[in-house]
């Protein structure tokens, strides 16, 4: 069955080096430096894919990225399986299986297919209007377009590829190693401008390299020879850099774009193992050249989708480049000359050309009488009016075209061929170029958008840049490149130029057929299966905007972003609604150019790399006492201290029991530090915080309440004078970062005129807060020579002492109502002072806890957690902390905000404690609260914050934002849950040892 | 992705920096004599042009300055940058 179409050897195919794979499950072969695609022609295959809608039957149908229709699945057993990979970009290798995508159970035989016939009932917007109602068959609905539409699959385990990021700074980059790309970066490297070459393909040289006409000469000599001779001096150029298999995916502003360089996806599975698979180059270059080509357009006829139909240049490259034939009687359609050089092309390697179909009236250009005395027959002014062939175009069926371009007439004549070669002319590529910002133009006469303006920082040039024809490519590319790098003379301004002129045009963007445009299905989008149809529908149904008509159809937004035919939907959208193409605009190119792998984007950011973590110095401690932890910022926290066999709820009881009957420790050094020093400290602080600073003594602490400039509580923390113009504030672990940032801002933008200095030393040291009745005879063990008598050594004083001639900062405060005291030691020895700690504590079972049971002991105080019990709409008097608020003071970072009528308003939610009817029930955090349980709808008074049960009180205690709340002491309220409700009293924020005894114990 | 021209460290990657709203918005002297709407206007009501407009930033991970920054919001094209303190560019 299978047919090898190899008809002749090519210098860019190694015959010596056969390569066997599978497609859709059989065994083929191919030689190195084919594409899967050109593996596939040269074993006759062209039937590789089902459309996403009507799933007909799809071949390949270009030779490059542009590709819509050969989207294969690679490596469709394993369970890192890639989907949505192109045919014509995958280079084979040996071992490489690959599928059809969206065609089940098989390609050859396809369930979906039988949308083709219902194709009435797929209209243009058909999923907005039928999957939209109603809402409630919307799981229906999904499982059916989950189950046909052929998004590929995607794989199921961790990648387990290596992935790479690297940065380069260039003076000039150049996309595109095409004619123009490679004489701009060969010049540009010449000048001693650091230069990077970049190309999507595997080879230099673009469409030029596979050249064969005759008419263009460079020298003399075929232009692909010209060429080659330029691509092997580059080797010796210095300040040059060229990357092959490297696709630009994103050009940002300032010249900032992303390219993905492919490095193994080529070689087989032996030599791919422990190599990077895809390096994600950051490039920041100076200036850019554009150089990225032309695509070609296809033409918008009755069914022309079938396999076997192919764009005209990829037909040529096929047999240039491959040496493949893409069939054996092959026939050309086009509406301009460059269909002739493709069918020149095949017929000098024997490859038989049946007709050329010509839209045009004639063309003067040379290479007519080439085909003429070739024998090859032209149909002037013909269309192609319909198709056959259901897995592979059969036939062809042509009419006259009337001379207005807007019907056929005449008899019918059918054709018979197993290829299509489709020239609808060229579309620059200018997807990077607008991606960086920059705008185009419309040039009505040659139906092209191409860059407005080039600048200072980046040109586009060669076919990009409109020029399409050698002598006009090779002409205007030297003088832009002397102005842009502004040097005197390039090394090809002497060369002689001929070639062929183009003088005969001829562009119809819906091309007519003998059946109303209803009984047709002229496709725009293959992807998508969106037809002209579709988009005429969409007008019809009122929709003018360019970016509505293309979500409305889906035109233009596969994985191909619609390169083929986005052209063809702007003509048929300007013709339908008799408008200018320039005055409709394009619709927007987004970034990546061509799809990229997650892998590639986060390159080495995985697993434990995915983000940075913090560790406290007493890490190790916590590990080795088999301590569970939790992420709190970027920090890993000791959360509990489980024993053999205990739940957290267990560990957590027992932790907060005998932090209040003898002894706890708690690892606070992730809290935020911050040194503040400067005459105008104290000032600086009346400033930041809500109550006042100047009186505070030298050696003694103050807990702070910090607002947003909007009323809003932000931070709150413990600072202490550790001398006339020396503070450390302490902020909360989360908060530690933009605290600082905060306090920058103000001291550099709004009172640039204070002399105070901060400094992060969160890092630098270690805390253990040591805490409940026996912590005072802990620390007389540790350090005998303190006296830590209370006259000596109040509650909210400071001191710096030495421990094992290690000095340390303690500070007697208490975050959990017990008497408390918190060591700061340098970071560096903050294992070996908790250690310590731990030993002395042993006579009174020190018991360490971590963030739960800290979080359960100041609850029962009624101690707010910033971001818990707050989320940035509470102030101070919300929260009933009006204490802390000064009067006095004239101003501080958010005092105005407090006297806005809406934050003096009555009824705002207010913190306060909840107490639950049943003491074992315990709240859920987030939890809402109502006062009726009949109401409909039912107001909503707030939510629970804070919930725990209390091993102290032996009872459950929850905190709580309540509308009105401080007026609702003792008040009933519910908590209604999904099969309950709770019925709860509003009380007091202090459960427990509500005068503070416990602090001086 | 910008690059920044920072007037303390020099072209730096826009990673680096932090935006911080618009600039030349001075906080009052003396808030407590304003109004409400007067205190909103200060707190709340900020331009958002499509033109040049002027703007705080800060080098975040580098010298932790802030500058200011024109900037044209149609093509991001960074017309001046300048220190906190100095007066915006006239053109
Ligand atoms: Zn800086």
């Amino acid at each position: 069955m299978t047919q090898n179409l190899r008809v002749k050897s090519s210098e860019f195919i190694d015959e010596t080096n056969r390569i066997s794979f599978k497609f859709d499950g059989k065994t083929y072969y191919g030689f190195k430096g084919d594409t899967l695609a050109s593996a596939l022609i040269a074993n006759n295959v062209h039937l590789v894919g089902r459309s996403f809608k009507y799933h007909r039957p799809r071949g390949i149908m270009t030779s490059g990225s542009e590709e819509p229709n050969a989207i294969v699945q690679v490596n469709p057993n394993s369970n890192i399986t890639e989907p949505n990979a192109r045919a014509t970009e995958i280079e084979i290798y040996e071992g490489l299986e690959a599928s059809s995508q969206n065609c089940w159970p098989s390609v050859n035989f396809d369930i979906g297919g039988i949308n083709n016939f219902l194709a009435p009932l797929f209209p243009a917007g058909f999923y907005y209007k039928t999957f939209m109602w109603p809402k409630s068959f919307w799981e229906k609905y999904e499982f059916f377009i989950r189950h046909s539409a052929g998004l590929g699959k995607s794989p199921n385990t961790r990648d387990p590829d290596i992935y790479d990021h690297r940065n380069i700074h260039c003076d000039v980059l150049v996309v595109g190693a095409g004619i123009s790309g490679i004489l701009a970066a060969k010049n540009s490297a010449k000048n001693n401008f650091k230069t990077l070459l970049l190309d999507e393909k595997n080879e230099l040289g673009g469409s030029t390299i596979f050249e064969a006409n005759e008419y263009n000469k460079i020298n003399h000599n075929l232009a692909s020879e010209w060429l080659k001779k330029e691509i092997n001096e580059l080797k010796n150029i210095k300040n040059l850099e060229i990357k092959t298999r490297t696709s630009v995916a994103a050009y940002h502003q300032y010249n900032y774009l992303l390219a993905r360089e492919n490095l193994t996806d080529h070689l087989d599975k032996k030599n791919k193992k422990n190599k990077i698979r895809q390096r994600l180059l950051k490039i920041r270059a100076k200036k850019v050249i554009l150089a990225t080509g032309a695509l070609e357009r296809p033409l918008i006829f009755n069914n022309n989708d079938r396999p076997g139909i192919m764009l005209s240049s990829a037909v040529k490259k096929y047999s240039n480049f491959y040496g493949v034939a893409c069939g054996t009687k092959n026939i050309f359609f086009t509406n301009n000359d460059s269909a002739y050089e493709s069918a020149l092309s095949l017929h000098n390697k024997g490859i038989k050309v049946e007709a050329i179909i010509d839209i045009r009236e004639n063309s003067d250009a040379k290479i007519i009488k080439k085909i003429n005395d070739a024998g090859i027959k032209i149909y002037w002014a013909y269309s192609i009016v319909d198709t056959r062939g259901y897995k592979r175009i059969s036939s062809v069926s042509i009419m006259k075209l009337s001379n207005d371009g807007t019907s056929v007439t005449g008899s019918k004549i059918s054709i018979s061929c197993d290829c299509l070669g489709i020239a609808g002319g060229w579309t620059p590529a200018v997807h990077l170029y607008t991606q960086s910002g920059s705008k185009l133009t419309f040039n009505e006469e040659r139906k092209i958008f191409i860059p407005k303006t080039d600048t200072k920082e980046q040109i586009s040039v060669g076919s990009c840049g409109g020029d399409f024809e050698l002598d006009e490519i090779i002409t205007n590319l030297n003088y832009k490149l002397k102005n842009f790098l502004n040097i005197n003379k390039t090394d090809f301004e002497d060369i002689t130029l001929e070639n062929d002129h183009e003088t005969s045009k001829r562009n119809i963007w819906l091309l007519p057929s003998d059946q109303t445009i209803g009984k047709t299905k002229p496709f725009v989008d293959y992807q998508n299966d969106a037809t002209a149809k579709d988009i005429k529908l969409a007008l019809r149904e009122g929709f003018r905007s360019i970016e509505h008509v293309k979500r409305y159809t889906t035109t233009g937004m596969g994985t191909d972003q619609g390169k083929l035919g986005n052209m063809h939907a702007l003509g048929i959208i300007a013709d339908t609604a008799g408008v200018k193409m320039g005055e409709l605009g394009t619709t927007t190119f987004r970034p990546p150019y061509t799809p990229l792998t997650f892998g590639t984007i986060v390159g080495r950011n995985v697993g434990e790399f995915f983000d940075v973590f913090r560790r406290t110095p007493m890490n190790d401690w916590h590990i080795k006492n088999k301590a569970k932890f939790e992420n709190v910022g970027q920090w890993k926290r000791s959360w509990y201290y489980p024993k053999e066999g205990e739940t957290m709820h267990q560990a957590v009881q027992r932790e907060s029991k005998a932090a209040r009957k003898s002894a706890g420790i708690l690892d606070a050094s992730t809290l935020g530090k911050i040194d503040i020093q400067g005459s105008d400290a104290s000032e600086f602080l009346n400033r930041v915080y809500t109550n006042a600073w100047s009186k505070l003594a030298i050696g003694r602490c103050r807990y702070g309440l910090m607002l947003n400039e909007d009323g809003m509580v932000y931070d709150d923390g413990v600072t202490t004078r550790l001398g006339e113009n020396h503070y450390i504030m302490t902020t909360t672990t989360g908060g530690a970062a933009n605290v600082l940032g905060k306090l920058e801002d103000y001291l550099q933008t709004e009172w640039p005129e204070l002399d105070v200095y901060l400094t992060s030393v969160t890092d630098h040291f270690a805390t253990a807060s040591l805490c409940g009745p026996n912590s005072k005879k802990i620390l007389n063990k540790i350090i005998p020579d303190l006296d830590l008598s209370d006259d000596k050594f109040p509650h909210m004083s400071f001191k710096e002492v030495l421990i094992d001639k290690i000095k340390c900062r303690i500070m007697r405060i208490s975050f959990t109502g017990e008497l408390s005291y918190e060591i700061n030691a340098p970071a560096s020895y903050g294992e070996a002072i908790w250690q310590k700690c731990i030993e002395a504590g042993k006579e009174f079972n020190i018991t360490p806890y971590g963030t739960e049971t800290m979080h359960l002991l100041r609850a029962e105080k009624g101690f707010i957690i910033v971001g818990q019990d707050t989320d940035g709409t509470m102030t101070p008097i919300d929260l009933q902390m009006d204490w802390i608020v000064s009067k006095k003071k004239y101003d501080f970072i958010g005092k105005r905000s407090l006297y806005r009528s809406d934050t003096m308003k009555e009824n705002r939610k207010q913190l306060v404690g909840l107490l639950t009817e049943d003491p074992n029930i315990v709240l859920e955090e987030g939890a809402q609260i109502v006062s009726e349980l009949n109401q409909k709808p039912v107001e909503m008074l707030g939510h629970v914050t804070s919930s725990y049960f209390s091993p102290n009180l032996n009872k459950s205690i929850a905190l709580a934002v309540v509308k009105d709340g401080k007026n609702m002491m003792g008040r009933k309220l519910f908590v209604p849950m999904e099969n309950k409700n709770i019925s709860v009293t509003v009380a007091n924020t202090v459960f427990y040892d509500e005068r503070n005894e416990r602090l001086n114990a | 992705m910008f690059l920044i021209n920072c007037p303390y460290c020099g072209e730096r990657d826009q990673q680096e920096f932090k935006a911080g709203g618009e600039a030349h918005i001075e906080r009052p002297k003396q808030p407590t004599e304003l109004s409400d709407d007067e205190w909103a206007e200060y707190l709340f009501m900020r331009k958002n042009i499509k033109g040049v407009q002027f703007e705080r930033w800060n080098h975040a991970h580098g010298c932790r300055k802030w500058f200011n920054m024109a900037r044209d919001t149609s093509n991001d094209e960074i017309k001046a940058i300048y220190k906190m303190g100095e007066k915006p560019p006239t053109q």
